[in-house]
């Protein structure tokens, strides 16, 4: 038997191009313009996957994105590997390698078909009925098994090589699907002005429009394909249209906002492919929709319907039109309407022997049927097949004439051979997107499909999306609702032939002659769930579509149900007897079609995968080795390590240093907020909890901030640089939301205060310097700043110059040495860190990161918000009550501050810790009790929120939480750890110059 | 995704804006005079109505102003925008 | 009472082509009267509904549920159950929950899959290392299972990774709880509502609540679309509508719905063998027993019940998904859904009586609800039945928000919000 299906003439496949593919390991040939179906059917391959659940063979169904059975891997390298793609979707290219899935050893013999054997005893929901003795079996044995059969294809280990894209676009007319319908709106809109984009998932126009047979469709006199060619070239050349093809609108959201992806590359050979994106991501936001998203063709239902071989009327017909390969040589044909008659004609118009035609209709006053009759092919009418032969491929069908109510089959069984069969059980509007935007549907109970009806966007649906069938209805509902939906007055007419259509008869599940129970009749053939599983779920009391559709997976395989759902509705409707437009849908969710996660992702990827913040200095901490830590989005300098030293040693090292002669520390991070107007002390003294109405000019002061709820929520120092000016600090964390709230006071609470706030975090660059030699080098970088006491006294500001350049120099310290911070305008940032080396380099001037910076304000009992605090914590609680005004009437948070649970005594309370060992460093979230018991649980009191060795003091130092901790002084607590327990003994949370002597030294 | 007419700038996309919760929930001028009960009823109890609700709005990657919106929170449909300060426009 | 599911159940009912199988449950119409009704038929109503029959006694019991039981966030969550949080309250309710998952299956006879493969909340940057372990410490000392690992034993644990310390937020350890992991999400719902019928619970679907009816201060029964049922006991347990329910009675509880979204991709052979938690990165990825990537996304800002959320969302999830597994790029996302998560403002749930007798709400799980489907029925049923809290969700009442002694778990609730 030769394995050549394709006609030697025919088709849209260039020929002169042939193209070389693998397919489980075996080399084939096709032509450019091939999918890998038709190149595999032109091969005579119909096995190409096996089903989920039972690994029963199953063959190219369809020839489009609703395709359930034959998905195939494709392979490159480990990180180029696309599992669960459709045969039908993939255009075929040179070095296209693609296998077969979910089946081992192979295809044609996969062990895992046993399961097949097993399936009278494994219905739908079999898993909730057993594997629970014993209980400890279920991860370790039957999970085990069940997670070795799990999946379909297999994901890539490497990184993607590939890159994505995201474009917005924005349009007046976006219409989705150039099938007839989507055409005829295109040309309708374009030529009337409209900003329109156009876009259909397939590569080639026309739709279903592209395989009609020409002799019986003609639009003004053209066939088919004359008509859309020049159809599309029309557009082409009009410049107010954009067309994609090979782009899927995946989803549709609300206020028309819509989600596509647009296949570049897949289709191209190896070497084409190189160096180009191979996705892009369209976010549109389109002022109308025009859905012509076209309909799906149904299957029929009857035992043993999933034989490979057994495929839809419309794919073949597709198959023999587009790409001139016959899909088989003694052909049967199953339906119930004429639209597979049409089928039947072009394939024995191309020489393919039709064996017969079973129709479940009495007869039909078509155009079509009766020319079959005319052709001589058999027609079986009132009949259906009742079950099928061949375990590879269909073989035999059985047919039997059906009763008078179609409830039951009679007579005699007929055994008619053949190697295909096409099955055409009608067509289902893709009502996908329409659903998805919030669109109603109604249920036409003559006409059996769901339609659209209400919606709420600027949107319109036509052609066979909307439940319009017919040439001529398709065209000229696309050309009226068009023009009316975007107020056009005329339009072109267009005169369409086509042949007459007789009467659509429907049967949900076909009957049988054998008990319902040993039939296999699938509905969703990649899951395996058949018209039992959905009987036995009702039976069971899963009544509700939802249920039915989770406990037989019926509608959740990777073709989302495009195949299975109408059929599983209508038997449910049958079963229970509810009318289907009562019974509704499952939801359509996004996407349409399956999109894949990088071009979700696009380019945000890598070192795009958030914004990276510098500071103006940082390029010279990268040359000085500093490693840095991630704080928020800023990159911070940690520590700076020298050749040979650890993170310990270096953090030692410069912390000692800040106190023993100089250290400079980059605060460039710390957010700043520029506050002025006639309110803005009143503003202040609202927002903090301390007074601020007596700060005089030149004066810093530290500030707490709360939430309403009473909890700390920022600090930082602000300056009073004039009568009507400061300038705040905030946390590095915290200033883009401390921003925010105040804005949000200020312009909703408190419209009546003069207050203007600006952002100018990344305006200033600023340098800290502290240590006893601090003022020294201070005097040296700038000029005309009296340094003395007198004048410069700790917590004030001071105006000054370095060279020409302003600087505000703020005489602040959160180390608890003599300290100054200097600010200036951020690109003379560098510049000015480096004039503070070179003047400090006498005194040895150190660079000291965060890590050190923490360990010298923990050495002085200061806190750092979102370290000692977490958003539990009040001012009372770090016994800051010094800070909390009494007398102020209001503030942020004040209120809360005075309810049952935040008033009282033994709160969780802000303390030192000292180890017994001055060695034993305790770990930072380590947690405290009072009493160790043998085993857990323990009673905790509090836990360890900050812990560094202390250079300066030769010891461990820790600060904690505890509660009741003010009434601890002296106590002994322990720090229960999973190998020991260690002994603390609670102290003052400053552990250094408990004087403040060093601000002054 | 929403469009929004901020009533400073004109339609612009949802990802400019920022949401702030329920409006007209006013601060209370003297908190101290109020009950426990009263206070956790300002700061946490809230209407949460699945229907048209009034809340409010930033528009923080544009002029930073805040606004109101009656927006009906079963559709996410916007029925009007307004000043604060100002009464809904319906 | 109900016949045993088993293997030989299964075999058994093959021979007769699995026609004879009883219903799950049953389709109830409304009595007149009842001794408690429940409001909202998801997995935790079902729960309650399941313990008050079997546990208090009490027999005439009605479930109401608006359209099909566990069609909520039941059926909609990513199924992650772990108990591994940091304040006393909320571990030992959550752990409470977690004892009871462990035997779930035989003591429902119903296969909800719970499987402990283990749960990893990973570390960025020294923030989250230093609040992980407080949480580690903390777990350890209240008796809950919780380890710390250091990037190579991340590695080792989850070998997809990306452990790089070059990525933008490297990988700087993990918590792991062993006893977490992943559970059948719609088995739950119908476990619990097949044991509950079998005790004559009635499972009353496409009901919906449409008032509460008071005398004084007393709850005299509920008006729902079908019809006027009286009872002095009504629990609600109706997740993002809570509010809504809440306004009937003139209630107003400290509550915002907003929408969360989730999405699979399609099966691929198992790749990830645990579930693997980030809060910094926000991403959650498991994969179910089907060969699903199962991935959580976070919550919009603004309310909506339109179980609807913003693309943005899931574009930034699976940004995150693919700065930790870079591998998963050329995978697809096969279906994206939403659900309504009613947010309490200290992510902690509420488990309470009101201020009117007899009137009963567990509400505000927010996004981490279904790992305490079990306990929170079994503490719910006891608050209901006794008029009191179970020591055990006395920390989860109402009053928290007047008194200030809320149980902040911001940083274990897994979701920023």
């Amino acid at each position: 038997m030769s394995n050549n299906y394709r006609l030697s003439t025919g088709g849209q496949i260039s020929r002169s191009e042939p193209i070389l593919f693998k397919f489980n390991g075996k080399t084939f040939r096709g032509f450019k313009g091939d999918t890998l179906a038709s190149a595999l059917l032109s091969n005579g391959i119909h096995l190409v996957g096996r089903s989920f659940k039972y690994h029963r063979p199953r063959g190219i169904f369809t020839s489009g994105v609703e395709e359930p059975n034959a998905l195939v891997q494709i392979i490159k390298d480990q990180g180029k590997t696309d599992p669960n793609l459709r045969a039908t979707q993939i255009e075929i290219y040179e070095g296209l390698n693609a296998t077969s899935q979910n089946c081992w050893p192979s295809v044609k013999f996969d062990f895992g078909s046993i399961n097949n054997f097993f399936s009278p005893i494994i219905p739908a929901g079999f898993y909730y009925k057993t594997f629970m003795w014993p209980a400890s079996f279920w991860e370790k044995v039957y999970e085990y098994f069940i997670r070795k059969a799990a999946g379909l294809g297999k994901s890539p280990t490497k990184k993607d090589p590939d890159i994505y894209d995201h474009s917005y676009h924005h349009c007046e007319v976006l219409i989705v699907g150039a099938g007839p319908a989507g055409l005829v709106a295109a040309k309708v809109a374009a030529n009337a002005g409209k900003k329109v984009l156009l876009v259909d998932e397939r590569p080639n126009f026309g739709g279903n429009l592209n395989f009609s047979n020409s002799d019986y469709n003609k639009i003004n006199g053209l066939k088919p394909l004359e008509w859309i060619k020049k159809t599309c070239l029309e557009l082409q050349n009009n410049k107010n249209i954009k067309i994609l093809n090979r782009t899927s609108v995946a989803a549709y959201h609300n206020y028309n906002y819509l989600i596509m992806v647009q296949n570049l590359t897949d289709h191209l050979s190896d070497k084409n492919k190189i160096g180009k994106i191979r996705q892009r991501l369209w976010k549109v936001r389109a002022k109308k929709v025009i859905l012509a998203t076209g309909s799906i063709e149904r299957p029929m239902i009857f035992d043993c319907n999933d034989r490979p071989g057994i495929m839809l009327s419309s794919a073949v017909r597709k198959y023999i039109n587009t790409y001139g390969v016959k899909c088989g040589n003694n052909i049967s044909i199953f339906s119930n309407n004429d639209d597979a008659y049409e089928t039947a004609i072009t394939l024995h118009n191309k020489g393919v022997k039709i064996k017969s035609i079973i129709d479940i209709r009495e007869k039909s006053d078509g155009t079509l049927p009766k020319k079959c009759i005319e052709l001589g092919i058999k027609i079986h009418w009132k009949s259906a097949v009742i079950y099928t032969e061949g375990y590879k491929k269909i073989n035999k069908i059985h047919v039997m004439q059906l009763s008078k109510d179609n409830s039951s089959v009679i007579g005699r069984k007929l055994k008619i051979d053949c190697d295909l069969l096409c099955v055409s059980g009608g067509y289902t509007p893709a009502v996908h997107l329409f659903t998805q935007s919030g669109g109603k549907l109604d249920y036409d109970e003559k006409k059996h499909y769901f339609f659209p009806t209400k919606n709420t966007l600027s949107q319109i649906s036509i052609g066979s999306c909307n439940g319009t069938f017919g040439l001529k209805n398709i065209i000229s509902e696309s050309q009226e609702k068009t023009r009316e939906f975007l107020n056009i007055k005329e339009v072109e007419q267009l005169s369409v032939l086509e042949p007459k259509s007789g009467d659509f008869e429907n049967i949900w599940l076909l009957p049988s002659n054998k008990i319902s129970g040993k039939t296999k009749s699938f509905v969703d053939y990649q899951n395996d769930s058949t018209a039992n599983d959905i009987k036995l779920a009702l039976r069971e009391g899963f009544k509700s579509i939802e249920h039915v559709k989770r406990y037989t997976t019926t509608g959740m395989a990777t073709d989302q149900g495009k195949i299975a759902n109408m059929h599983a509705l209508g038997i449910i409707s049958e079963i229970t007897n509810t009318k289907l437009g009562e019974l509704g849908t499952t939801t359509f969710r996004p996407p349409y079609s399956p999109i894949t996660f990088g071009a979700l992702v696009g380019r945000n990827v890598g070192q795009f995968f958030d914004i990276t913040r510098k500071t103006p200095i940082h390029d010279w901490h990268e040359k000085n080795n500093a490693k840095f830590e991630d704080v928020g989005q800023w990159k911070r300098a940690w520590y700076y390590p020298s050749e040979k030293e650890n993170m310990h040693d270096s953090v030692q090292r410069e912390s000692k240093a800040a106190r023993t002669s100089a250290g400079i520390l980059d605060a460039s991070t710390l957010g700043k907020i520029d506050i002025q107007g006639s309110d803005a002390s009143e503003f202040l003294n609202r927002i903090y909890t301390n007074a601020w109405g007596k700060l005089a000019i030149g004066k810093c002061r530290y500030g707490l901030m709360l939430n309403d709820d009473g909890m700390v929520y920022d600090d930082g120092v602000t300056t009073r640089l004039d009568e009507n000016h400061y300038i705040m600090t905030t946390t590095t964390g915290g200033a883009a939301t401390v921003m925010g709230k105040l804005e949000d006071f200020l312009q909703t609470e408190w419209p009546e205060l003069k207050v203007y706030l600006t952002s100018v975090t990344d305006h200033f660059a600023t340098i800290s310097v502290c240590g006893p030699n601090s003022k020294k080098i201070l005097e040296k970088v700038t000029q005309s700043i009296d340094y003395s006491d007198s004048n410069f006294p700790h917590m004030s500001f001071k105006n000054g110059l370095i060279d020409k350049i302003k600087c505000r120099v703020m005489r602040i310290s959160f180390t608890g040495e003599l300290s100054y911070e200097i600010n200036v305008q951020a690109n003379y940032g560098q510049s000015v860190w480096k004039k503070c080396m070179a003047a400090g380099k006498e005194y040895g001037i150190t660079p000291y990161g965060t890590e050190a910076m923490h360990l010298l304000r923990a050495e002085k009992g200061f806190i750092i918000v979102g370290q000692e605090t977490d958003g539990t914590v009040t001012p009372v609680d770090l016994q800051m009550d010094w800070i909390v005004s009494k007398k102020k009437y209001d503030f942020i948070g004040k209120r809360s501050l005075y309810r049952s649970d935040t008033m009282r005594e033994d709160r969780k309370q802000y303390v030192g810790l000292l180890t017994n060992d001055p060695k034993e460093i305790l770990e930072e979230g380590a947690q405290i009790v009072a009493e160790v018991k043998n085993k857990p649980p323990m009673n905790m009191i509090g836990h360890v929120t900050s812990s560094y060795y202390s250079p300066n003091l030769n010891k461990s130092i820790a600060l904690a939480v505890v509660k009741n901790g003010k009434n601890l002084k002296g106590k002994k607590l322990y720090v229960p750890m999973p190998n020991k327990t260690i002994e603390v003994i609670v102290s003052d949370t400053i552990f250094l110059d408990k004087e403040g002597k060093r601000l002054n030294a | 995704m929403l469009i929004i007419k901020c009533p400073y700038c004109g339609e612009r996309d949802h990802s400019e804006f920022s949401y702030g919760g329920e409006a007209h929930i006013i601060r209370p001028k003297q908190p101290t005079e109020l009950s426990d009960d009263q206070w956790a009823e300002y700061l946490f109890m809230r209407k949460n109505i699945k229907g048209i609700q009034y809340e409010r709005w930033n528009h923080s990657h544009g002029c930073r102003r805040w606004f109101n919106m009656a927006r009906d929170t079963s559709n996410d449909k916007i029925h009007s925008v307004y000043k604060i300060g100002e009464k809904p426009s319906n | 009472m109900k016949k045993k599911y088993s293997i030989f159940a299964l075999i058994k009912n093959s021979l007769s082509y699995h026609e004879n199988w009883q219903r799950a449950w049953r389709d109830a119409e409304p009595k007149k009267e009842y001794d408690a009704v429940i409001v909202g038929g998801g997995g935790h109503g079902l729960a309650t509904a399941y313990y008050l029959a079997k546990e208090h006694n009490l027999k005439n019991i009605a479930v109401v549920e608006k359209g099909w039981i566990g069609g909520g966030n039941t059926g909609r969550n990513t199924t992650i159950i772990r108990s591994n949080y940091l304040w006393d309250a909320s571990a030992g309710l959550y752990d409470h929950a977690l004892k009871i998952w462990e035997n779930l299956s035989q003591e429902l006879n119903y296969n909800v899959m719970f499987s402990q493969r283990g749960v990893m909340n990973l570390a960025h940057n020294q923030h989250d290392v230093r609040e992980l372990k407080r949480r580690t410490h903390a777990n350890r000392l209240n008796g809950i299972d919780c380890e710390w690992l250091n990037v190579e034993q991340v590695k080792k644990f989850c070998p997809i990774i990306n452990c790089s310390p070059d990525i933008r937020y490297p990988v700087m350890g993990s918590t792991l709880q062993k006893r977490a992991g992943t559970a059948r999400h719609d088995a739950v719902a119908w476990g619990y509502a097949r044991g509950a019928d079998s005790m004559g619970v009635d499972i009353i679907q496409n009901c919906e609540v449409k008032g509460i009816k008071r005398k004084g201060d007393a709850i005299e029964g509920i008006e729902t679309t079908k019809g006027f049922i009286k009872t002095q006991k009504v629990g609600v347990v109706a997740a993002g509508h809570s509010s809504v329910i809440a306004n009937m009675a003139g209630l107003k509880l400290p509550l915002e719905s907003k929408p969360l979204q989730a999405l699979v991709s399609e099966p691929i052979k198992p790749v990830i063998d645990t579930v693997v938690m980030s809060n910094a990165v926000h991403a959650y990825v498991s994969q179910s027993d089907k060969g699903e990537l199962v991935i959580g996304a976070g919550t919009d800002a603004y309310i909506s019940y339109t179980q609807k959320g913003t693309h943005e969302i899931i574009e930034g999830t699976l940004k995150a998904i693919l700065e930790l597994y870079p591998i998963f790029s050329r995978l697809r996302m096969l279906r994206q859904w939403g659900g309504v998560v009613d947010i309490c403002p200290d992510a902690s749930p509420i488990i309470s009586k009101t201020s009117i007798k007899g009137l009963y709400f567990n509400c505000g799980w927010g996004t981490g609800g279904f790992k305490a489907t079990p306990g929170s029925g079994h503490l719910f049923a006891y608050t209901i039945a006794k008029d009191e809290p179970h020591s055990l969700n006395a920390a989860f009442n109402i009053n928290r928000f007047v008194s200030g002694d809320l149980v902040d778990e911001h940083g274990a609730a897994a979701v920023a919000h």
